[in-house]
């Protein structure tokens, strides 16, 4: 029996998805503009994150709407709890990019201290477990969930890296300081993205399991 | 999830308890049992209704019986007090035991049974009397006369379902006059008035509108304190207010048997994730 509530959790889902490929965008935008030094890029990305929080809005109306009409239970009350969460998650994340934006454009004002390597190493980790995280909550996949739980010790481990090297920079030359300061920041931020994925995937093993494995995990 | 800082995992776990649950996170089973059935078979005629029924039904808690109609819920309610014994044609196999006495045993007196589980059914049916004589009908055929002490009756047994103040001033008119919501709750306290150990619900507020029904299902909270409260219904927001326990049933089978947030939450059974979500059929 297909029911109309259906395809509304069907259009719940969707719209989480729209949100995540939205916020995929906005750090993917936050990265080039950073790499490729483009302050009108970084502005742009900046000027869209109202666009992901609108979305965030509109999942939360629609998953309190769900609740509150539909009442639902078990798999359908731990789906709808979850897409909202994530939405939370996803909204973040692109708070985040926005972030990194900001640092960049404050960074373009100045000469490059030094090539970017392992910040786009970094952000490729972080965006690669965004996209599995929201791929193992398209396809209710908690194998890859789990994945994605455990790469995020790998970029812990980048980020504390990328840390000591700039550590250097700045004992050996005070002037660059401001920058090197800005470029950990941005380290940081491209850390939390993977913690919110790795939310987003431990969300997901509660959605399918029903066991909450968050906090439970080294 | 990631924190910066580290707070005490206690801090962060979440609590399963709900405020009304004397005991939170414990089995069924690991409870003491009012009432419990052992492989259990009923038949009307040759037709079977319900098949194995194993179950433990906890102390002072609400358990709930769920299921689409026909499923056996109401035959099971039915088998604890003996009321299926006036069906013809109608046998039970298994053994029910009310705290190890078995019910179906040659040696126990009906009447005596029903005064210890007492049962509320789906239309209230008052007596076409005083809502004072409703009261103490019981109490009266266990011989009980003294005007002072059935006086005692009648007011606790209002108070415990929660119509007293709405009808201490007119205890002598009759009951037919009460609303629909006060008749049933009329007719909990002419159970409680003999002061069972159980309380049989069969679809208690299926008749009332909702502030009827909101007030039954906050007296079910109070009187698990004094006794054990099974409730058959087919509203399955209502077994997930009420109900510390659940069990839900498909065509004479206990399919799931658990405390209720699990069974709506995270069930364990299909059939009862099926049932609970409402993709049943």
């Amino acid at each position: 029996m297909q029911r109309h509530f259906d395809q509304e959790l069907k259009d719940l889902k969707e719209k989480i998805l729209r949100m995540g490929g939205m916020v995929e965008e906005q750090v993917q935008g936050a990265l080039r503009a950073l790499v490729e030094r483009d302050s009108v890029l970084a502005r742009q990305v900046i000027e869209n994150d109202h666009r992901v929080n609108a979305l965030d809005v509109e999942v939360d109306e629609d998953c309190l709407r769900l609740l509150a009409l539909q009442q639902p239970a078990a798999r359908d009350l731990r789906f709808i709890t979850t897409a909202m969460k994530i939405s939370t998650e996803l909204e973040r994340i692109s708070d985040l990019a926005e972030n990194i934006c900001e640092r960049a454009i404050e960074l373009n004002e100045e000469p490059q201290l030094k090539p970017y390597i392992d910040i786009p190493h970094m952000a490729n980790w972080s965006l690669q477990m965004v996209k599995e995280s929201l791929d193992a909550f398209v396809n209710a996949d908690p194998a890859l969930a789990r994945k994605v739980c455990g790469d995020d010790d790998f970029v812990d481990d980048l980020t504390q890296q990328l840390f000591r090297e700039l550590l250097s920079f700045m004992l050996e030359n005070p002037q660059t300081i401001t920058r090197a300061i800005r470029i950990t920041f941005i380290a940081k931020y491209l850390e939390r993205i993977a913690d919110h994925a790795t939310n987003v995937a431990e969300l997901v093993v509660y959605m399918v399991e029903g066991k909450i494995i968050r906090h439970t995990l080294g | 999830m990631q924190t910066s800082t580290d707070p005490s995992p206690d801090l962060l776990r979440i609590s399963v308890a709900r405020p009304h649950d004397a005991f939170p996170g414990k089995a069924a089973k690991d409870l003491k049992a009012t009432i419990s059935l052992t492989d259990v078979n009923f038949f009307y005629g040759e037709s079977q209704a319900l098949f194995n029924v194993n179950i433990a039904v906890p102390q002072n808690h609400v358990t709930a019986f769920i299921g689409p109609s026909g499923c056996g819920k109401s035959t099971l309610l039915r088998c604890l007090n003996r009321l299926n014994d006036l069906i013809e044609g109608a046998h039970l196999e298994g053994k029910i035991l009310l705290d190890g006495m078995d019910i179906y045993s040659p040696q126990v007196d009906v009447t005596d049974l029903r005064k210890r589980v007492g049962m509320v059914f789906q239309k209230s049916n008052p007596f076409p009397k005083p809502i004072y004589d409703n009261v103490t009908y019981g109490p009266r055929l266990q011989g009980i006369r003294n005007r002072a002490a059935l006086d005692q009756i009648v007011e606790e047994s209002l108070k415990s379902a929660g119509l007293w103040e709405e009808v201490k001033d007119r205890l002598y008119e009759s009951a037919l006059v009460l609303s629909g919501g006060q008749q049933q709750r009329l007719c909990i306290a002419r159970a409680l008035a003999v002061k069972p150990e159980v309380l049989l619900l069969d679809e208690p507020c299926s008749a009332l509108d909702p502030i009827a029904t909101s007030k039954i299902e906050e007296l079910l909270f109070g009187l698990k304190k004094d006794l054990t409260v099974v409730i058959v219904t087919h509203n399955m927001q209502q077994a997930a207010r009420v109900s510390d326990y659940t069990g839900f049933f498909l065509m004479g089978e206990l399919v799931e048997f658990n405390d209720a947030k699990t069974i709506f939450t995270t069930p364990q059974d299909r059939r009862t994730e099926d049932y609970v979500t409402g993709r049943f059929g």
